[in-house]
């Protein structure tokens, strides 16, 4: 070592400058309660099953989001319409069960590409944690959305002009 | 008897503790503070406003703790341990110039407890009791850390004390006073000793690194080796004692610093602000104070730069580095004064 490294202090000096540096600099850390980290404009969240305008669910229960789903977290039980409950469901069969597995799902969004009736897309919201495994076995009572319209959830995020193209282009299309 | 003098040393004794208590209290925090700013963390903000009430909490944490004392330490000793440490940390601030003397209704108060005319021995002898706490500790609780981080200690501490008063004694060549009362009245404006023995400042400050424990010199506690060293058995508040009593030797040994090096009480330019004498008294505790908070800061602020030293490192960096550099200063000073008393 030479004389400067044998003494120590300027290096001691050299590292003290950059800890005072980092003193004031901003911090990494936010206040998290208060303070929320903002999230990606396409943020692949909880899972919603959305309905129509006259408030019917649009799913029909054709299975092709579990088919499409890689983690194999969908499930679900079809049934038929019954007369007199057109009002709950716009086809003529609908999904009597639906569940999706939260601690299987991996959120790629697949399932929302593969959904030909535009019923199922993923949010902005966060799947809170829970103490066991089954509450995270998400049925039809939070997945669909409220049937009041102010407390509809919003999904035009994820229906960017790109993917509406998509949905319309007849060769892609599975709605025909 | 003087009544009026024995009440004034009382109330000032019973304040200089509880600002003693208080200033260590609030350094748990405010090393916290300065850990996380300088890790660009945010460090403690939920207990009160700015996380103030954070200290409090503490406290009341180790209050709850069970108290264990295990049953193949030596009880006597056990409890003995850390009562030394807090106390001996604690008898320190007796023999500092908190202040100038306020003079009320015609008569003069030192703001000092005791004006000893040995001042500065009476601080190293509280210092080196000081050791007796984390031996006595270590030894006590039966365990072979905690014995090695006694070890550790007692050897650090006398590598250590040996430099300090080496450097100390330069600076007595300086001043020609030990008492700590002198010592900065001789200071008076910017005429600090850290100006006439930067040498000698640097090697105490070194020396009071390692005497508080602190880091590059924390070895008698590491956490990463000796898993917490000394105190490794300790819990509840008897482990508390310990890490308040290391934070009041901080602070003593800013007070200390501040005293011989950086003035005490002075701060410049204040003969010509034309205040009355007692205002003068007051604005110089709080500039003392000012200077003592500063101490601390780099204490915070070297404990989380530099990594600690290895054994080997230290004793090298004491007995082949400072000792001879504190006696070559020793020589220098002395060689100074030599010849220009002679002219």
């Amino acid at each position: 070592m030479t004389f400067l490294e044998k003494i120590y202090l300027p290096a001691i000096l050299k590292g003290m400058y950059i800890t005072l540096k980092h003193f004031f600099s901003k911090k990494a850390t936010i206040n998290y309660p208060e303070q929320k980290r903002e999230f990606s404009e396409v943020y692949r969240g909880q899972h919603v099953l959305k309905r129509d305008e006259l408030g019917r669910e649009r799913c029909t229960a054709c299975g092709l989001c579990a088919v499409a789903c890689p983690a194999e977290a969908i499930t679900m039980i079809s049934a038929e319409r019954k007369p007199g409950e057109e009002n709950l469901y716009r086809e003529e069969k609908y999904a009597e069960v639906y569940e999706i597995n939260m601690l299987r799902c991996i959120f790629c969004g697949d399932c929302e590409e593969a959904c030909p009736k535009e019923a199922i897309f993923l949010t902005d919201r966060i799947v809170v944690s829970e103490y066991k495994r089954k509450p995270f076995i998400y049925g039809k009572d939070i997945l669909v959305e409220p049937l009041d319209p102010a407390k509809r959830i919003d999904v035009s995020a994820r229906q960017t002009e790109n993917v509406l193209k998509f949905k319309e282009d007849n060769r892609y299309s599975h709605n025909k | 008897m003087d009544w009026t003098l024995l009440i004034y040393k009382t109330v000032f004794l019973v304040i200089i503790l509880l600002v003693t208590l208080l200033v260590a209290m609030y350094s748990t925090y405010g090393e916290r503070k300065v850990a996380a700013f300088m890790q660009d963390r945010r460090g403690p903000n939920r207990a009160g406003p700015f996380g103030l009430l954070q200290p409090l909490a503490d406290g009341v944490k180790m209050f709850m703790k069970e108290e264990i004392i295990p049953l193949t330490a030596n009880r006597i000793l056990f409890i003995l341990g850390p009562s030394i440490a807090m106390t001996t940390a604690l008898l320190t601030g007796v023999v500092i110039p908190w202040g100038d003397t306020l003079t009320i209704a015609g008569r003069e108060f030192p703001m000092q407890i005791a004006d000893l005319n040995i001042g500065i021995l009476y601080v190293f002898a509280m210092v080196s009791i000081g050791v007796y706490g984390i031996m006595i500790g270590g030894w006590a609780s039966n365990n072979k850390y905690a014995l090695l981080g006694s070890i550790r200690a007692a050897s650090q501490m006398i590598s250590y004390e040996l430099a300090m008063g080496l450097s100390i004694v330069a600076l007595i060549i300086t001043t020609g006073s030990l008492s700590l009362h002198e010592i900065v009245d001789q200071q008076h404006g910017m005429n600090w000793n850290v100006f006439s023995q930067p040498l000698g400042f640097l090697i105490f400050l070194t020396c009071a690194f390692a005497e508080t424990n602190r880091a590059p010199f924390d070895l008698p506690e590491c956490e990463t080796e000796l898993i917490g060293g000394y105190h490794t058995e300790y819990s509840s508040m008897k482990l508390g004692f310990y890490l308040f009593a290391e934070y009041i030797n901080m602070f003593i040994s800013s007070a200390v610093i501040a005293t011989l090096y950086f003035g005490g009480y002075n701060m410049p330019f204040i003969d010509q602000l034309g205040l009355s004498s007692n205002a003068v008294s007051l604005l110089g505790t709080f500039f003392f104070f000012l200077k003592i908070f500063g101490m601390i800061f780099l204490f915070m602020w070297i404990r989380w730069t530099l990594p600690r030293f290895r054994y080997d490192q230290l004793m090298n960096l004491g007995w082949k580095g400072l000792i001879p550099l504190a006696m070559f200063n020793i020589f220098a000073t002395g060689v100074y004064y030599f010849f220009t008393e002679l002219i």
